[in-house]
C-alpha cells in the first residue's frame, strides 16, 4: 500500500485571514480525508492538526499569510488538492473581499 | 433621584433605544468538587455533551448569519483539542469546574493577546463556550433579562444576543467589545443599537437609560429636558427614514429645483433583484471584482453577469468598470504580491500589464454593449496613456469579434478619477468621454490615510476643503469641455457628505441601494450655494 507525503502552500486571500467560517470549512474538508493533514505558517513549522479547528484558529493566520499543508497516506493528494482548491476559492465566499469604488 | 450623567462609547450599530439598565454582572455560582478524578473527567465530558445539545438546538432556530457563528462554537467545543488540558487538570486532581475554568481562560488570553481585531473579537465566542459549559456543570439556568431592557456588561456573548427578544427594543452597551464581534454583526443585521468602549458606569439594574447610537452616548437617569431632547431626535431620525422611503421613487432635486440624478452601485448582479429600477437614473457603478472571486472567469461567465444587469436597466444607463483587482481585492493567478498594494500594480495598471486577461473582460463587455445602454470606465487611471492603450484593446478586440461576426458594439469608455494627479490636472485626460469620481480611494490618497486604518479614520474625511477642491476642479473642468462627471464613492450617498457635493457642483451621484432613500432626502433639503 502507497504511503506519500504530499506538501503544498498557497496564500491566503480572504479579507480576514483563517478565521471562523474559513476555520469550520477547511477543517471539516479535511476530516473528510483518512490522511493525516498537518498545517503551518512556515515551512519549518510548529505544525499542527489540520482537523482541529482549535488549533487551526490558533495560528491566528491573517491575510496574506502563506499556508503550509502536508499530508500523509492513500488519499493525500486528493486532500491536498481539495484544500488548497478551498483557500483558492476564498473559502467559497465570494462577498468577503473588501470592495471600494 | 441621581441627576443624569452621560458616558461616550463607540458605535457598533446605530440607532436610538430608550428603556432600564440591565446589568450582565457575573452570576454566583456554586459547584462541589467531588474529589474523584473519574467523577469529575465524567462530569465535564456530560456538560460538555449538554452545552453541544444546546448549540445545536439553537441552530435549528436561528437564521443563516446567526447559525454560522453558532456552527463555529460547536466545532470548537466538538473538538476534543479544547478539553484536553482540562482533562489533563482533573487527571492531576482539580475539580471540573475550575479546570474548564482555567484551560478556558487560558486560551481565551491568547485570542485577546492577538493584534488582529477580527481574532481578538472571538474572545466572546470562547467566553460563550465557557460559560454554556460551567452552566451545564452547576445545572443553572441563564438570567433572561426583562425585554426592551439594555443590556449592559463586559461583553455579551453571541448566545446571549440571539436567545434574547429584540422585538420590545432594548440596546446593547458594552465596557469591552468590538465593533468587528460577531454580536456587533448581529446587531447591525436586526437593527439593535450597540455602544462598545463604553467607560465603567456607576449605574445598576433598573435605572433608566438612553441609548443614542447615533451620536455614540449612553445617558443614565436623564432629566426631563435630556429626555425631551432624545426622544426629539429618536423621532427625527425615524421621520427621516420613513420621509426618505416615501419619496425614494420621485426623481431627486435640491430644495431650490436643481435636479440630481441619482444612480446605484451594483457588487454583484443579484444586487439588481432587490432593487426597482424605477427608483433611480441607472447603474453609476457596476463592479466586475466578484467575476473574480473563484480565479479568472471566462467570457460567456461575464457576459452573462454583465447581460443580467443591462436587461434589467431597461433602456437606462449602466456603467460598468473593468476589473479593478489590487490593492485590498487580490485574485490568485491575477494579482501579485506587492509591499504597498495601494500604491502598487491594481486597476488599470493591472488590467494593461496582463493584457491576456484583460482582453477576456474586454470582449465580454463589448458583447453586452450591443445589449443597452452601456459605459464602461477604467479604475485608477492616471495616465492618457494608459487611457489610449485600453482603447486599443477595445479596437482590436472589436476587430476580431468583427471577423468573427460576433454582434457587438464599443461601449463609450470613461475613467474613474481617484489618482490625485488625474483630479488635479483632468484636463491631460481630456480624451476620456466621462469622469466618474472615485472618492474612496481620492481621500485617502490625498489625505494619506488608509480607509481600512481606525487609528487614521479622523483624517479620511471626503469633505476636506482639499478634497473638496479637486472635486470642484474636476466638475469644473467638465463642465467646460462637456465632459459628464458623476462621483460613485461611499460620499454619494452619505448625508452629512452630500451637501458639499452638490455645492462643488456635482449633478450625478451613484450610491449603495440601501443609501438611495437617504441620499435623495438629503438632496431634497440642500439649498445650492451662490
Amino acid at each position: 500500500m502507497s504511503q506519500s507525503i504530499i506538501e503544498a502552500k498557497v496564500v491566503i486571500t480572504h479579507a480576514v485571514g483563517l478565521h471562523a467560517r474559513p476555520s469550520v470549512k477547511l477543517t471539516k474538508l479535511a476530516k473528510a480525508f483518512a490522511a493525516r493533514i498537518d498545517l503551518a505558517l512556515a515551512d519549518a513549522g510548529p505544525w499542527v492538526d489540520a482537523k482541529s479547528i482549535v488549533k487551526v484558529m490558533a495560528t491566528k493566520a491573517p491575510q496574506g499569510a502563506t499556508l503550509f499543508l502536508r499530508a500523509e497516506g492513500t488519499d493525500a493528494p486528493d486532500a491536498i488538492a481539495a484544500l488548497v482548491g478551498l483557500v483558492e476559492r476564498d473559502f467559497d465566499e465570494g462577498g468577503s473581499h473588501a470592495v471600494s469604488p | 433621584m441621581p441627576s443624569a450623567r452621560s458616558f461616550k462609547g463607540t458605535i457598533a450599530s446605530r440607532g436610538y433605544a430608550e428603556g432600564d439598565l440591565f446589568s450582565l454582572s457575573a452570576e454566583v455560582r456554586t459547584y462541589q468538587a467531588s474529589g474523584d478524578t473519574g467523577t469529575e473527567t465524567a462530569r465535564l465530558r456530560l456538560a460538555r455533551e449538554a452545552a453541544v445539545t444546546e448549540i445545536a438546538a439553537l441552530i435549528a432556530h436561528t437564521e443563516a448569519e446567526a447559525a454560522e457563528i453558532l456552527e463555529f462554537q460547536l466545532a470548537m467545543l466538538e473538538d476534543e483539542a479544547l478539553s484536553e488540558p482540562a482533562l489533563a487538570a482533573i487527571a492531576r486532581g482539580q475539580g471540573a469546574f475550575s479546570a474548564w475554568q482555567v484551560a478556558l481562560e487560558a486560551e481565551i488570553t491568547t485570542y485577546l493577546a492577538s493584534d488582529n481585531e477580527y481574532f481578538r473579537a472571538r474572545a466572546a465566542d470562547l467566553r460563550d463556550i465557557m460559560q454554556r459549559v460551567l452552566r451545564a456543570l452547576t445545572g443553572a439556568a441563564e438570567i433572561a433579562p426583562p425585554p426592551g431592557t439594555i443590556l449592559y456588561g463586559d461583553d455579551i456573548t453571541p448566545s446571549q444576543f440571539l436567545t434574547r427578544d429584540w422585538v420590545q427594543g432594548g440596546a446593547v452597551v458594552l465596557r469591552q467589545g468590538s465593533a468587528a464581534s460577531h454580536v456587533a454583526m448581529l446587531a447591525r443585521a436586526r437593527g439593535v443599537p450597540m455602544l462598545v468602549g463604553v467607560a465603567e458606569l456607576d449605574g445598576a439594574t433598573g435605572d433608566p437609560a438612553l441609548v443614542d447610537a447615533e451620536g455614540g452616548m449612553l445617558t443614565l437617569s436623564p432629566d426631563g429636558a435630556t429626555l425631551a431632547q432624545f426622544r426629539f431626535a429618536a423621532t427625527q431620525s425615524r421621520l427621516r427614514r420613513e420621509e426618505a422611503a416615501a419619496i425614494a421613487h420621485r426623481a431627486a432635486a435640491t430644495a431650490d429645483g436643481t435636479p440630481v440624478k441619482v444612480l446605484v452601485n451594483v457588487a454583484t448582479p443579484d444586487d439588481v433583484d432587490a432593487i426597482d429600477i424605477a427608483i433611480c437614473d441607472g447603474v453609476g457603478l457596476m463592479r466586475t471584482e466578484f467575476l473574480y472571486a473563484g480565479g479568472l472567469p471566462d467570457e460567456e461567465t461575464q457576459f452573462a453577469a454583465y447581460r443580467r444587469v443591462v436587461e434589467w436597466a431597461r433602456g437606462k444607463p449602466v456603467v460598468i468598470r473593468t476589473v479593478d483587482a489590487g490593492g485590498d481585492k487580490p485574485v490568485p493567478g491575477f494579482t501579485v504580491e506587492e509591499a504597498n498594494p495601494f500604491l502598487g500594480l491594481r486597476g488599470i495598471r493591472l488590467a494593461l500589464a496582463k493584457p491576456e486577461i484583460f482582453r477576456v473582460q474586454i470582449r465580454a463587455l463589448l458583447r453586452a454593449s450591443f445589449l443597452g445602454n452601456v459605459s464602461v470606465m477604467l479604475p485608477m487611471v492616471s495616465l492618457a496613456s494608459e487611457y489610449r492603450a485600453a482603447l486599443d484593446l477595445f479596437r482590436e478586440e472589436s476587430e476580431r469579434l468583427t471577423a468573427a461576426k460576433v454582434r457587438h458594439s464599443i461601449p463609450v469608455l470613461g475613467i474613474m478619477v481617484e489618482v490625485p494627479a488625474a483630479a488635479i490636472s483632468p484636463e491631460l485626460l481630456s480624451e476620456a468621454a466621462f469622469f466618474s469620481i472615485g472618492s474612496n480611494d481620492l481621500t485617502q490618497y490625498v489625505m494619506a490615510a488608509g480607509r481600512d486604518n481606525g487609528a487614521v479614520a479622523g483624517l479620511n474625511d471626503v469633505t476636506h476643503p482639499s478634497v473638496i477642491a479637486l472635486i470642484c476642479n474636476v466638475v469644473r473642468y467638465g463642465e467646460m469641455k462637456k465632459i459628464p462627471v458623476s462621483l460613485c464613492g461611499d460620499a454619494g450617498g452619505d448625508p452629512a457628505a452630500i451637501p458639499a457635493l452638490l455645492n462643488a457642483g456635482l449633478r450625478s451621484v451613484s450610491v449603495v441601494p440601501a443609501q438611495l432613500p437617504l441620499a435623495k432626502l438629503a438632496i431634497s433639503s440642500v439649498r445650492l450655494e451662490g
